[in-house]
Parts: C-alpha cells; sequence; structure tokens
C-alpha cells in the first residue's frame, strides 16, 4: 500500500473538479490502532450453488473516500460478489473482514447494520409516492406519543431537501411523486437516502446501465459526491468510461474470476477497455462485419477497437 | 498520478423547467378531484330536476344511504391503496350482525357480549383473509372470493341450523338491545335533519382513516406497500403486517356496519350482503383509488359512497323509473376508472 499522506483535500480551481491521489489516501489507518485496515477487505473470496462456481479468489479492498469499481460483463460474477457484501449471500472461501474484524453476514439487515448499504437497480423506491415518503420510508421520523404519535412532516421534508441539495441536485418540490423524477435523480435520492441513513460503504449496482449520457454523467457526479464525503463506493458496472473517472482502484471479473485488480496509477483508461472487452472478440466482430459488408463505419469502428485491445493488452501484460 | 476533470455540478439556481405550479393545478393532483367535480354536477343536476331533494329530510336520507356504503368504502378504500382488495366485505357485515344475534339468542345473554364476539369474529375474518394471501401469495381475488363464498354458504346454513329460519330471531326483548339500539342505531336532530348515527361514524372513520393515511408511519407503509410491495420490503417496511392489518380495519368496518344493521331492526336476513362488495369497491374506485394500489384517500372513497348514495336516491326523488340506476352506476364507474388511468399515466411520465 501507498504511504500514509496528510489527506490534503484537492480544492479544484473553478468549473472542475481533480481526483489526485492524495486525496484518495483518506482513512488508509485504523484511527485506533494506527494500523493500516481497509474498511471492507475481501480475500480470495470464493462461492459455489452445488457444483456451479460463482465466483473464486476475489482479492479487493475498500476504503473510506475512495471508490472501488467492480468491473465485468454478464455472468461474470458480479452480482455474487455484491450479495456477498450486502449480506444476501455467504461466502464459502477466503476471508470477508470489516475493519479487520472477520465477517461472515447472513442477513442484508446485518450488512446495513455494519453499514454497508446497497442500492440496486430497481433502487427500491415506490414511484407513486412523494419523494420525501419515499426518503424516509421504513424509518420514518415521528413525533408525538402514544395514539397521537404522527410522522413529523415538516422535519422530513425539511431533511429531504437539504439532503438532496447536499448531493447536489436542486428540486422542484419534494411533493411530487418519485416516478416524475429523471433516472439520474431517482438514482441521487437513493443514494442521499442510503448516506443519510449512516451507510460507510455505498454499493452501486450499475446504476448507469440504463441512463443516457448525460445522466450518467449526473450519477458519477453524486459518486464522487458520496466519496467526497468520506464514504467508501463499491460501483458496479460494465462500462469502464464510466468507471475509470471516478474510480481509484479497479477490480476486473470475468467468468468468475479475477482477471485483473489495479490502482488507478497503475493502468489507462485503453488498457481498461482492453481487458474488459478482450482484443480477440473484437477482432472476431470485425471478421464479421466484413463478411456481411455493407456496416463500413462499424466495421472501421471494431477494427480500430481491435487493434487498440491488442496493444493495450500488450502494454498491460 | 491520474488527474481526471469531471464536468462541475451545477450551481443550485431555481429551477427553470417548470414555473410554479399554481393552487389549481395542485388540486388537480389530488385523487379524489375527478370524484368531486362528479359529486357537484350529480348535486346540481337532482337539485334541479327534483324539488324535494334539497328537503332536510330528504338529504338526511341520501346521507344515510351514502353512510352504510361509506362506512365500509373506508376500510375499503384503505385496503384498495395498500393493493389488495376484499370480495367477502359484503356478507361479512351479515356475518358479524348474525354472529351477535344467534350467539345472544341461542345462549340468552346479554346483547352486548355478542356484539364483542361479533367484533372477534370480524377481526378474525380479516386477520384470516389477509394471512391466507401473505401466506399463499395467491391474489387478492382468489382468496376473498373463496372467503366470500363460504361466508354467505355459512351464514344461510348456521343462521337456519340455530334458529330454524333463514332470518335470526328477533333480540328485541334481550338484555341490553335498547342500549346497543342507542349506540349503533339511534338517530336525533340537527337543523331540521334527522340525522341518524352511522353518518356521525361515517364522518369520524373518514377522519380517522385520512389521519392515519397521510400522517402516521402506517400510513406511509399502506401507500408503499400497494405500490410497490418488493422495494417497500427492501426499505424496511412490514408489508405482512401493513397487509393484515388493513384487512382487519375491512372487519372492523363490517362490524360497525354488521352491528348497525342489527339494531336497526332487531333480525337480519342470513341471505343478504351478497353483492354489496362491488359497492364498496365502486365506491372506492369512484373516489380515485387505483385498483392496481398505491395510490387514493380515504375522502375519496367517501365522496364515491356520497356519489352512489345521491345516485340511488335521487333517482327516487325525480321520479324515475330505479330501473336506470345500475346503468348510471356502471357509466359513473366507467368515467371514474378511466379519470384515474389518466392521473397515474401523468404521476408515471411526469
Amino acid at each position: 500500500m501507498e504511504p500514509q499522506t496528510a489527506a490534503a483535500k484537492d480544492t479544484a480551481p473553478e468549473g472542475g473538479r481533480h481526483i489526485s491521489n492524495e486525496t484518495l489516501l483518506q482513512g488508509e489507518t485504523d484511527p485506533l490502532t494506527d494500523r493500516a485496515v481497509h474498511l471492507l477487505k475481501l480475500e480470495g473470496v470464493g462461492k459455489h450453488y452445488g457444483n456451479v462456481i460463482a465466483l473464486r479468489d476475489v482479492t479487493m479492498a475498500v476504503d473510506n473516500g475512495r471508490v472501488t469499481c467492480v468491473l465485468g460483463d454478464n455472468g461474470a460474477g458480479k452480482s455474487t460478489l455484491i450479495k456477498i457484501i450486502a449480506g444476501l449471500h455467504q461466502h464459502d472461501e477466503g476471508t470477508f473482514s470489516i475493519m479487520g474484524e472477520d465477517r461472515r453476514l447472513s442477513s442484508p439487515r446485518e450488512a446495513l447494520d455494519a453499514g454497508i448499504a446497497a442500492v440496486y437497480q430497481d433502487l427500491a423506491v415506490v414511484s407513486l409516492m412523494p419523494i420525501w415518503r419515499n426518503f424516509f420510508l421504513g424509518s420514518e421520523l415521528t413525533t408525538g406519543v402514544g395514539p397521537l404519535r404522527r410522522m413529523d412532516v415538516a422535519k422530513m421534508k425539511e431533511v429531504t431537501k437539504k439532503e438532496l441539495a447536499e448531493m447536489g441536485i436542486d428540486l422542484r418540490d419534494v411533493e411530487q411523486p418519485i416516478g416524475q423524477l429523471s433516472g439520474g435523480e431517482r438514482q441521487c435520492v437513493a443514494i442521499a437516502r442510503a448516506v443519510y441513513f449512516g451507510a460507510k460503504v455505498l454499493i452501486l449496482d450499475e446504476p448507469t446501465a440504463a441512463l443516457g449520457v448525460k445522466q450518467s454523467g449526473v450519477v458519477l457526479r453524486y459518486i464522487l459526491q458520496a466519496r467526497d464525503r468520506g464514504l467508501g463506493v463499491i460501483f458496479i458496472t460494465h462500462n469502464p468510461h464510466h468507471a475509470f473517472p471516478v474510480g481509484d482502484r479497479f477490480l476486473l471479473l470475468k467468468r468468475g474470476r479475477s482477471i485483473g485488480y489495479y490502482d488507478k496509477k497503475d493502468i489507462t483508461l485503453e488498457e481498461l477497455t482492453a481487458q474488459m472487452a478482450g482484443g480477440a472478440e473484437l477482432a472476431e466482430l470485425a471478421h464479421e462485419l466484413e463478411q456481411l459488408g455493407g456496416h463500413s463505419e462499424a466495421l472501421e469502428e471494431a477494427k480500430a477497437e481491435a487493434a487498440a485491445a491488442a496493444t493495450g493488452s500488450h502494454s498491460a501484460n | 498520478m491520474a488527474t481526471t476533470t469531471l464536468p462541475s455540478a451545477p450551481a443550485p439556481i431555481a429551477d427553470e423547467r417548470v414555473g410554479r405550479r399554481n393552487p389549481f393545478q395542485k388540486l388537480l393532483g389530488r385523487p379524489e378531484v375527478g370524484a368531486l367535480v362528479g359529486a357537484v354536477v350529480l348535486f346540481v343536476f337532482f337539485s334541479s330536476v327534483s324539488s324535494t331533494f334539497l328537503q332536510p329530510n330528504a338529504f338526511a336520507t341520501v346521507l344515510y344511504g351514502s353512510s352504510t356504503i361509506g362506512i365500509m368504502a373506508v376500510g375499503v378504500s384503505l385496503l384498495m391503496i395498500g393493493g389488495e382488495f376484499d370480495l367477502s366485505a359484503g356478507v361479512a357485515v351479515i356475518t358479524s350482525a348474525l354472529t351477535a344475534s344467534l350467539f345472544s339468542w341461542y345462549f340468552s345473554m346479554n346483547v352486548w357480549v355478542g356484539v364483542g364476539l361479533a367484533l372477534v369474529v370480524s377481526l378474525g375474518i380479516g386477520f384470516l383473509n389477509g394471512w391466507i394471501l401473505i401466506k399463499t401469495k395467491l391474489p387478492s381475488f382468489i382468496v376473498t372470493l373463496a372467503t366470500f363464498l363460504m361466508l354467505s354458504g355459512l351464514n344461510l346454513a348456521l343462521t337456519r341450523a340455530i334458529g330454524g329460519a333463514v332470518s335470526s330471531p328477533s333480540i328485541a326483548v334481550m338484555d341490553g338491545f335498547s342500549a346497543a339500539k342507542a349506540v349503533f342505531a339511534s338517530d336525533f336532530t340537527v337543523a331540521g335533519m334527522d340525522i341518524k348515527v352511522p353518518i356521525l361514524y361515517w364522518v369520524v372513520l373518514v377522519l380517522v382513516a385520512s389521519w392515519i393515511l397521510l400522517r402516521t408511519r402506517v400510513g406511509n407503509w399502506i401507500f408503499a406497500a400497494g405500490g410497490d410491495a418488493n422495494a417497500a420490503r427492501a426499505v424496511g417496511v412490514p408489508v405482512t403486517r401493513t397487509k393484515i392489518g388493513l384487512f382487519m380495519g375491512v372487519g372492523f368496518c363490517g362490524w360497525l356496519l354488521g352491528m348497525h344493521n342489527l339494531f336497526a331492526f332487531d333480525a337480519v336476513q342470513s341471505g343478504e350482503g351478497v353483492g354489496n362488495e362491488f359497492l364498496y369497491i365502486i365506491a372506492a374506485v369512484i373516489g380515485g383509488c387505483l385498483l392496481t394500489g398505491g395510490y387514493g384517500s380515504a375522502v375519496g372513497g367517501a365522496i364515491g359512497a356520497f356519489i352512489f348514495g345521491m345516485a340511488n336516491k335521487g333517482i327516487v326523488y325525480a321520479q324515475w323509473n330505479p330501473d336506470w340506476f345500475k346503468f348510471f352506476l356502471g357509466l359513473m364507474l366507467l368515467l371514474a376508472t378511466i379519470v384515474n388511468l389518466i392521473v397515474k399515466r401523468r404521476a408515471d411520465k411526469g
């Protein structure tokens, strides 16, 4: 690991936010023992369902104020990995430690109590309900006692507005149904909710998968905002272009195996893309396009990608 | 050292996408607004075609007719917002009344014992409906249809087996009858109107239900359980308890109406109540509750019941052939559902 440095927040000049390695080193050691521990650490973790091996030998770490990206195609084992971390499944091999302590989470509730909150693709929001009701759903603030115990509506609305504003989202009206928000904004509400209710580790499952380019940018900014508030973020995606700008560490999965685990300084976007895509498959695609004919533009693109992938994986190895 | 620049966060400025929503637009967003417009139109209509409609006692009769639907519509509306519906609600009212009367009569007990037992039975039926629904994950249509059939069979069979006739024996001479009648079926005069007490219960129930729905945690859970039960579960809402509680709420309303039916006279016809469950559901739907759950209000259900009462009695006061009533009701239901559909589409798309 890198040596401990002062957690100098990189205050960016106007118009841009820079991620520097100094920023990334916050919370590298346990504040009590001064021993280097990670917020979350997985070592050689594996999981099988019957005789199907879903995940094997995965090692990764999550720290305060850092973003760990998990990249992989469909069926690469990303879901299994986050289910282990979120307490939905238990691992069969290796160790999983939280703040240096060996753990095996038996339920999502236990994960939540340990400060691990997962924001899934469906976001767990009820689209016909107002934003503020969604924000506090299941953990409503109340006032009064006995039969007069009621929701503290004014406070709930105020907190919702404030928390969302801090995430950089200014709402028209917290009374509007959450279904009226854009996909990115809804994602933001789900993230802000997890942050407000004390999450230390935030698992984001493909938050940009269903979004357009601009909306994805919005969500990526929220990820950075969550990171800057000191959370450890696990960002699951299949898009290296989304992962690279915000990630500090990258875990690449393929067919249930880890095919690479990099610090940001050790890898470039091109290498990451190449590792993800697999040069051989792109070459094959180019070949198929050539045979079909008439897809000259797509063909050029595939050829270029394949070439880039070839050089990328070469330099990465 | 990798340094990436991302677009800066936009300054939190006032949103230019939407102008301020004026109060009128806000009003249009309420679930019961379609029903309210319908109620006003109907009220003006019947007032103009019938001279008797607005006379105090005639209007009190309309209110009374509305309340006998409205009391049940409160429970059914909440249940529908919670994403379920109850086909057994109509006969469960009669079951409750029969329980109270047959038990008191057979054991020659004070009628209040029967009233208490009826409450337990009504809540029990609600609990059973909810519990079977949760355990089997069957749709509420099937579960409560089964309950409906079983209860209507039990009503007939047990009444005949215990009392020897299709209607329950009179309990007018039993201990506590007059006190129970005073509580459940008395009337009093306000401003020249002969107000029957169920109207009062109806108003109280609507107020309590609205408060629960809009201002308590349970209300939040009801909306969530009906809107998206999986999402609600994922954030820790006790969906099971909420739904069972809602069925028991319908049971409570059924008990209240059953007691009124019993003590307004002194006996109950065991075959009654069949078909009434649809009236309660119609009232809730006209009042803006979505059949799919997650949207609606208790006030809406009350307005739906009032529309029903106006149409039902108004046709009589206008001296029309009451055969037309059902056609009228069906047309209203269709219009109300279309309005609801538009509302839901708007809420979904924004």
